[in-house]
């Protein structure tokens, strides 16, 4: 075990795959030379060569759909776009191309696209979203989003190893403030499995990413005044741990969905919707939601504030969950 | 690096020294007649109501379709579009399987889970089109990149046509595989009609291949319905790039004959234009060269035409009896597993 910061342990997760697999290679804007606008391939170039680490032109059309042609051939492309916000360009990429291959010529697509994502730093509207729930309306895409530096590396490495488009989406509010123990060794997380990130069994926070941390805290807060909060961590939202999810509703009965994303289209709604048709009887409260409203993600740091959920949203939430 | 307008192919010499033989060049005209036979059969069964959706040909265009499928080389890839019924004929797609896939059958490529002519055999080295044109010019572009990064002397096709030509995924396609010199070439199918949109309407320069220039390859413009001079041009593009020359936009000019789908009559296209064009048939003019070039006799001509029409009629036959796809099966395959994998293209 090494302590590693959650954005090394993506790195290091990376560069193993690259080791094992000849097949696969990082393409993506400024990911060479420079290391990627984060370091995550820092001295990938000089360890891989330029054709396994390809800084690209500013085109992530060509990004995502060269990636998809490449994994065609047989190889495993990693494609980066620079914030996961730039995603918008490959829209089409992605959802036209990519996702519904197989469906259509039974032929496996398996690039994965590292998204950058979320806010928490002055990033403004156009570096700092969260866009995972509108890939997740997509059927044909998997969607990952690790809140620990553990999971980071262990569900990278499945993203890789998975025949399918894999959106893996870090939170860069997580990359240098969330260190944790990762085993050295490679290892590889299942996808569609929850994980309780903290246990307790008179509420559940359901979320994922840099959520999962607010989460925590909150729960430590509401621990002083005896309410014990269980975080459940969802981990992957394609595949995503249903029955996890309903067990922890029957044990707990007061549900509190919590995602950094915006509120209306936000997956969270697709949990709470499957919460009420699968679990009813087992609720003591109606499902309640903390999300960011809708709106685009001001720059401002205390507009930014306002909007993101924070500790204190989360622990009103629950103090109004634990009284009802 | 101005475009270059190719000049039409003459003799047999010339064609022989661009590595067609007398063999070579009645299976070209075999696979011309077969793509429009298959395609004028398809109007009847869609007359039918036997094709669900729409029904789209490439009339017009079988010349550049076969003698680009022709020219490729058999480890080589492409992702051709709906007028290019051509290049899948000459990969060799059995047309049974095609009347199947616009039968919406499950022995069609796609099982029913496309239409028309969005299908391709991957095993042929096709992938299958999309609607939204010219998507399939970054994914061309990709499977060059791997050929590249793998040192293999292999080189994809993308196409696309005049009217996509507009849209950005045909420049960043392009100017990738310009910067990486990629092993790709880029057919665009210059049907001059993009559905009701002319040529003026799409593009402000003289031909698609000016731009050639600006991503640093070589663009060629020559004419479509002349499928020796396709060949010749495509073959030297597709050579070019298999020896780490780049890229090549080759523009293959022609006329779309029909209307841009079934229920369109292309009442938009001025009539003379359809009259002017349909003196530059494909099939019709290398029939034409082949009785004056290469002794093709009327004897060898009608045995081809009756082999055409046999197999086609088998084919039809062979589609019709193909189950339609088993709506229990319905959500099977949205992803795919491990064991998909396992193909040879993935090891």
């Amino acid at each position: 075990m090494a302590e590693m910061t959650y954005i090394q342990a993506i790195s290091d997760s990376l560069r193993t795959e690259m080791r094992r697999d000849s097949r696969v290679f990082v393409l993506g804007e400024d990911v060479g030379v420079y290391g990627g606008a984060f370091k995550v391939s820092l001295g990938f170039q000089e360890e891989f060569g330029p054709w396994r680490v390809i800084d690209t032109p500013l085109s992530e059309t060509a990004i995502v759909g060269g990636a998809t042609g490449a994994a065609l051939m047989g190889l495993r492309p990693v494609a980066e776009m620079q914030f996961a916000d730039f995603i918008s360009c490959a829209w089409d990429q992605l959802t036209t191309v990519a996702a519904k291959q197989f469906f259509r010529a039974q032929t496996p697509i398996p690039i994965v696209v590292r998204l950058p994502s979320g806010g928490g730093f002055s990033g403004g509207p156009f570096h700092s979203q969260n866009p995972e729930s509108s890939f997740a309306h997509i059927p044909g895409l998997k969607i990952v989003c690790p809140s620990t530096p553990h999971d980071a590396k262990g569900l990278l490495a499945t993203a890789i190893e998975d025949p399918n488009p894999v959106l893996f989406f870090e939170h860069k509010h997580l990359y240098r403030r969330i260190k944790g123990e990762v085993p050295e060794e490679r290892y590889t997380i299942p996808f569609g499995q929850a994980r309780v990130h903290r246990p307790g069994d008179d509420a559940v926070v359901i979320t994922w990413g840099a959520m999962v941390h607010t989460a925590a805290e909150a729960a430590g807060e509401l621990a002083k005044e005896d309410v014990d909060v269980e975080v459940l961590d969802l981990r992957t939202l394609v595949p995503w741990d249903r029955e996890k999810v309903l067990e922890c509703v029957q044990r707990c009965s007061k549900v509190l969905v919590l995602h950094e994303d915006t509120r209306t289209g936000g997956f969270g709604g697709e949990i709470a919707a499957t919460i009420a048709e699968e679990a009813f009887e087992h609720l003591d409260a109606p499902v309640m939601r903390v999300a960011a409203p809708d709106m685009p993600v001001p720059f401002s740091p205390p507009l930014e504030k306002a909007f993101i959920p924070q500790v204190e949203d989360v622990v009103i939430a629950l103090r109004e969950l634990a009284a009802y | 690096m101005a475009v270059r307008e190719a000049e039409p192919v003459g003799s047999l010499q010339e064609v022989k020294e661009v590595g067609l033989d007398r063999e070579d060049l009645l299976a070209i005209y075999r696979n011309m007649l077969i793509t429009r036979g298959i395609e004028e059969r398809g109007h009847i069964l869609y007359k039918q109501g036997k094709i669900p959706g729409s029904f789209y040909t490439g009339r017009g265009n079988e010349g550049a379709a076969v003698a680009v499928g022709t020219a490729m080389g058999p480890n080589d890839v492409g992702t051709p579009l709906h007028r290019d019924l051509g290049v899948h004929v000459t990969r060799g797609a059995e047309p049974w399987r095609i009347f199947a896939q616009y039968m919406a059958r499950e022995g069609g490529p796609t099982r029913g889970r496309d239409g028309n002519v969005h299908m391709a055999i991957p095993g042929l080295g096709l992938h299958p089109m999309v609607s939204h044109l010219p998507a399939m010019l970054p994914v061309a572009t990709g499977m060059a990149l791997a050929f590249r990064i793998r040192g293999e002397h292999r080189v994809a096709v993308g196409w696309f046509g005049e009217g996509s030509a507009a849209r950005g995924d045909a420049h960043e396609a392009m100017n990738f595989a310009g910067v990486r010199q990629l092993p790709t070439v880029f057919v665009c199918d210059n049907n001059q009609w993009a559905y009701s949109t002319p040529t003026y309407l799409s593009y402000p320069v003289e031909h698609i291949a000016d731009r050639a220039a600006a991503y640093g390859f070589d663009g060629v413009v020559v004419d479509g319905t002349d499928v020796l001079a396709v060949y010749r041009e495509a073959r030297r593009a597709i050579e070019k790039a298999r020896e780490g020359g780049g890229p090549t936009l080759l523009e293959c000019l022609t006329l779309r004959m029909e209307g841009h789908a079934v229920h369109d009559d292309a009442f938009y296209v001025p009539k003379e234009m359809f009259e002017r064009w349909a003196a530059y048939d494909p099939i019709e003019r290398y029939r034409a060269w082949l009785h004056q070039h290469a002794g093709l006799s009327d004897d060898e001509e009608g045995e081809i035409t009756s082999g055409v029409k046999r197999l086609l009629n088998e084919a039809l036959e062979r589609a019709e009896q193909s189950p339609l796809p088993d709506p229990a099966d319905l959500e099977a395959s949205v992803f795919a597993s491990p064991e998909d994998l396992d193909t040879p293209h993935h090891k």
